[in-house]
């Protein structure tokens, strides 16, 4: 466990709760000095280093590998191959659950995907193993290459995302369309992309007899361990993870990947712990990314700008050998009122690594075409692009009929608005230039992201000298996950942050959930709120019980915890400290436990969804067409903030992501081959900081009495969302040119 | 990674004799070397490290005025060199506007003069590429090329030379020196890098164990210091290669053009000189209409290599922007996004 504290003293001091307050992250120094151990940093005795051979070809199989080459290669220890290598004890192909995805565990000699693992090379060195996996020289029997949205004939996935239906409909849409005096239809293209979190995926895997322990980066350790065991049957509790940091997920270490696995097998294979870390173009394709879009929407209004009709389909990619469908189309539920949607889903399969989840995904996707289009509708409807909105608004969620949990995005658009200057700007584009010369644009989007709860528990322990132990087996990819939580954990004790060891990290502590779905804070929350209620109820008993205490009979009146003491609720003044109550009893701890799930109530009678509006400004070199978002402005309302410092990092994050998602991210992927031609981070861009000059994220005060017992909605996503499609309709605004194919790039704007 | 044989030499003549052999590569920074190594596109039997023979990393003004630039001077050393960002400011602006802080505070002169295209189909050591392995084929021609060349192909290649930090240097007659078996001589940067022909892999015309030991500017180059340019186009507003690049330098008297240099970058397999369109300024009171002709003339051979048109149309924008912005004179301070079309905005600082 990371020795962890507060990095710096508060700048004030602190009266009661810690949430919301905006501590700085307390791995902060760990990180910015070197002393945070990631996976690959650890180096146990006897370590050997493994390293992937990866396919060339897209489709096909294996014909040959030069496996007597590579291991006469000095240093060269093993070549793990379908033909040798430990037995599972379940097939990789297998599917018992929905968040169960087809792996490439060298069951077999087919090729799936370019880049997908063909063997493992162990040896002494990193070098050795890298040489001997250059050594294996294969050699194919390839089969032409399925690739891009039009790589073969398109079906009807079976569901989109996890489990959501391929297509909804609500009211008659195509009624609709056509009696519409207006109506606007535009086809939007989103690339392929890849996570690209700076830590690659790594693991450091040795074996004890049946027992593993493991350092890699999961966004759900007790998935990844659950998985792990099925695999080599092995009992769950015979696994340890440590994971207790991430450089970065985004979605892609939501699941133990094959190449982690291959990790671990290769462990087993030669009888000591094993390196294996993937090297960054090895990260397109086994670890999963989003799929392309192309995505048709035709939105009806009537005479006054009122949206009639929203009609959004999608066609999407997957795997040839397993199922993930990027939901885009579902981004048109829950944003715009309109009496008839219908949003629906296609796919085709092609030769690539399976799409799995990425930030907001179907979300992000979605949100872009979506906001252009309705940008292209306002227009159309003659209408600012922000009143076309706010006539449009969605007072009850347009697909269900059901009530918002809570819903503060007129005030978003509002203090967005007012923070940006969004008042005069010209209605026509290209109105705007600045003192230099260039075009200058302004654009809006709306951002939403649902408010999610999966279930979790957590151990809340008080000790004799009143200090607080807090676990659940959270992740920080760099969210803030060992700040946010501890603040709640030590709400939920009634101490100081100080004052409470928060553990997590590891797979030996209580379930935390996975950290996906912006829902982390929410769920593992809720289960260490639920676990501190829980050991402050065992301890009042403690106290209201026994007549030497100062609380005795308080029981019907109850206690609050608060600074390490329980004090009377009807008379402050009574009061009791926690280590006193302990001492009386005899007792050297009380401990307790909670969960975190969803309430299925409020979940069947509210929509609950994270809304934002999200600003942009960009300006256009109007004879060279290169873009620079040159302000973004961001009004989110999330439900309770517990850290306002980290989620506005989160946002910030985000919105930058949106800035990519419109601007600059795109996997190049060969036409005839399939493989990726820009897969690192030179040549496969992200934005730099000369490319955000100006962010700002405004937290919009929103109570939610309805998504948990701490009225957290998350913000890991929603950034997103809103901000390309801002950026998007800036561009527009800027030029007069509206781009449907992202990311917008020169020759689209060169003759602007 | 394969195993290789390193060395470093102790002087110059040991290090061409240890880098004559087939298979040597020298070594200095490794930031473009280490990368092809690491993915398998070279494979060096030998590295001679370079980075210890003395005397190669000094900056120095000989007598006649000419600037002598040791060939492992970091790149980042010499855009802030005082004397030579005022005598050859666009070469100082290129020079910030190429890769990362990181990476020119490590990468030396020479290496930025010698680094390799970034072609995917280059990088991608399973597609067929000429000037990787002769005779393979170009994958890139049929393939995703909308970045590739548009001047000086062939079909064996259609890739282009990365380096910003050349463009104005074959702009402004730079010189490199090369120690050999035969001795020292000197050629001319623009005639360094070669087109591709039918032999793409033949990128230059160094010999086995040939050595850049300087580059020289020469004095009569610092007479456009007071209205020389280098502008790139890039997908990113840092850290991007560029799409198309241009430098222009403007020696005017009066309203009159006495002399004019253009290059352009990203569009050729070598820095592209741009001599016939540079002639149509000498002698005239440049405006709009002439610079457009300068760059009509500048791209009149150009052709698409795939999907790349628009860079045609681009580079001659850029061509005017640049004479443009060069004949308003260069600004007294490099700017905060240095050859950015956004240079002039303002940014967290107002100057590199």
């Amino acid at each position: 466990m990371p020795e962890i504290s507060l990095s710096q003293a508060p700048a004030h001091q602190r009266h009661g709760s810690n949430s919301g307050q905006p501590l700085t992250r307390r791995d902060g120094v760990l990180k910015v000095t070197g002393a945070a151990r990631y996976a690959a940093d650890n180096h146990p005795p006897g370590l050997l280093y493994a390293v992937l051979a990866t396919a060339a070809i897209s489709r096909g199989r294996v014909a040959a590998l030069e496996i007597a080459a590579a291991k006469a290669h000095p240093g060269v220890v093993d070549v793990m191959t379908p033909a040798h290598k430990p037995p599972l004890a379940e097939d990789p192909d297998a599917k018992t659950n929905p968040f169960m995805f087809r792996l490439e565990l060298l069951q077999n000699d087919q090729v799936r995907y370019a880049g997908q693992a063909i063997a493992v090379v162990i040896a002494e060195s990193l070098e050795a193993a890298t040489e001997g996996a250059a050594l294996l020289a294969p050699r194919y029997e390839a089969l032409p290459a399925r690739v891009g949205l039009d790589g073969d004939t398109s079906f009807l996935p079976p569901a989109v995302g996890i489990g959501n239906p391929a297509a909804v409909t609500h009211g008659d849409v195509e009624a609709a369309l056509d009696a519409a005096p207006l109506t606007v239809e535009a086809t939007y293209e989103t690339p392929a992309q890849y996570h690209n979190a700076m830590e690659p995926h790594a693991v450091v895997a040795a074996w004890d007899g049946d027992r593993l322990s493991v350092d890699t980066p999961s966004q759900g350790l007790i998935m990844a361990q659950g998985r792990i065991a099925g695999l080599f049957g092995i009992a769950p509790d015979h696994i340890h993870i440590r994971s207790p940091f991430l450089g970065g997920g985004f979605g892609s270490k939501g699941m133990i990947s094959g190449p982690q696995l291959l990790g671990i097998m290769a462990a087993k294979l030669v009888g000591r712990p094993v390196k294996l870390v993937l090297r960054r173009e090895q990260m397109y394709g086994p670890v999963g990314h989003r799929a392309p879009t192309r995505q048709r929407l035709r939105l009806g209004a009537d005479g006054e700008g009122r949206l009639t009709a929203i009609a959004h389909h999608a066609k999407t990619v997957t795997s040839s050998f397993d199922d993930f469908y990027e939901p885009a189309a579902d981004a048109s539920h829950t944003l715009y009122a309109a009496p008839a949607i219908a949003t629906s889903h296609e796919a085709v399969r092609i030769d690539i690594g399976t799409p799995l989840f990425m930030r907001a995904p179907g979300e992000a996707t979605g949100s872009i075409a979506l906001e252009s289009a309705i940008d292209e509708a306002a227009h159309a409807c003659g209408m600012d692009p922000l009143a076309f909105r706010l006539l449009n608004y969605a007072e009850v969620e347009p697909i269900t009929g059901k009530p918002f949990s809570s819903k503060a995005l007129r005030e978003c658009y509002a203090q967005g608005a007012e923070r940006f200057g969004w008042a005069g700007r010209p209605r026509e584009p290209r109105q705007m230039r600045d003192e230099d010369g260039f075009l200058v644009g302004w654009g809006v989007g709306t951002a939403t992201f649902p408010a999610l709860m999966f279930a979790a528990e957590a151990r809340a322990v008080i000790r004799a000298d009143g200090t607080g132990v807090m676990e659940t087996g959270a992740h920080d990819m760099g969210q803030g996950a060992w700040t946010a939580l501890a603040q709640i954990a030590a709400d939920g004790l009634g101490l100081g942050i100080d004052e409470v060891e928060f553990r997590a990290g590891t797979s030996d502590l209580p379930d935390a959930g996975i950290a996906g779905g912006s829902a982390h804070t929410a769920t593992a929350g809720t289960a260490l709120h639920n676990a501190g209620a829980a050991v402050i109820a065992k301890l009042a008993d403690l106290a209201t019980g026994d007549e030497r205490s100062p609380l005795f009979g308080a029981g019907n009146a109850g206690v609050v915890a608060r600074g390490g003491r329980l004090h009377r609720r009807d008379d402050q003044s009574r009061s009791e400290g926690y280590g006193e109550i302990l001492a009386r009893a005899g007792l050297a701890e009380v401990e307790a436990r909670g969960q975190g799930t969803a309430d299925p109530a409020a979940q069947s009678t509210y929509a609950m969804h994270a809304h934002g509006a999200v600003f942009a400004e960009v300006k256009v070199d109007p004879d060279l067409g290169q873009v620079r978002a040159t302000r973004l402005v961001g009004a989110f309302a999330a439900g309770r903030i517990i850290n306002p410092k980290l989620a506005r990092s989160q946002l910030y994050g985000g919105m930058i992501w949106g800035v990519s998602f419109a601007l600059h991210e795109e996997a190049v992927t060969d036409r005839r081959s399939g493989r990726i031609l820009n897969a690192d981070l030179a040549e496969y861009h992200v934005p730099v900081n000369a490319d955000v000059p100006s962010l700002e994220a405004v937290l919009v005060d929103e109570h939610d009495p309805h998504v948990n017992a701490l009225g957290i909605k998350g913000v890991g996503e929603i950034g997103i969302t809103g901000s390309a499609g801002a950026v998007a309709n800036a561009v527009w605004h800027a030029t007069g040119v509206r781009v449907r194919r992202f990311p917008i790039r020169i020759e689209a704007l060169i003759g602007a | 990674m394969k195993n290789f044989e390193y060395v470093r030499p102790a002087t110059i003549p040991e290090a061409i004799a240890a880098a004559a052999q087939p298979g040597a590569a020298y070594l200095a920074a490794g930031t473009n070397l280490l990368d092809l190594m690491k993915g398998g596109v070279a494979r060096p039997e030998r590295l001679v490290d370079v980075t210890h023979l003395p005397e190669l990393d000094r900056i120095e003004r000989l007598p006649g005025g000419a600037l002598r630039i040791g060939a492992l001077v970091r790149n980042a050393d010499l855009a802030h060199d005082r004397a030579f960002a005022a005598a050859y400011p666009a070469v100082a602006e290129a020079l910030l506007s190429g890769a990362s802080a990181q990476l020119r505070n490590a990468a030396t002169v020479a290496g930025n003069l010698l680094q390799k295209t970034r072609c995917g189909y280059f990088y991608d050591i399973a597609s067929a590429c000429n000037r990787r392995e002769p005779g393979a084929g170009c994958d890139a021609r049929e393939g995703e090329n909308r970045q590739h060349a548009v001047l000086g192909w062939s079909e064996a290649c259609i890739a282009t030379h990365p380096s910003d930090f050349c463009v104005p240097l074959v702009a402004l007659d730079a010189v490199v020196e090369i120690e050999g078996r035969a001795g020292r001589r000197e050629v001319p940067v623009e005639a360094l890098h070669r087109l591709p022909g039918d032999a793409p892999a033949h990128e230059n015309t160094l010999e086995p164990g040939d050595l850049i030991v300087a580059l020289r500017l020469p004095a009569e180059a610092a007479r456009f210091a007071a209205h020389a340019r280098y502008l790139k186009v890039r997908e990113r507003t840092s850290y991007a290669f560029a799409v198309v690049s241009a430098a222009a330098a403007i020696d005017i008297a009066g309203n009159t053009v006495r002399a004019a240099r253009l290059a352009l970058g990203g569009v050729a397999a070598k820095p592209w000189r741009a001599r016939q369109a540079e002639a149509l300024l000498v002698g005239v009171t440049p405006d709009a209409a002439t610079f457009r002709a300068v760059a009509e003339a500048a791209l009149a051979e150009a052709r698409p290599s795939g999907d790349n048109a628009f860079k045609i149309e681009l580079a001659r924008r850029l061509v005017v922007r640049a004479l443009t912005l060069a004949a308003a004179g260069t600004p007294a301070r490099l700017p905060a996004l240095p050859a950015s079309p956004f240079a002039s905005q303002p940014g967290a600082l107002p100057h590199a």
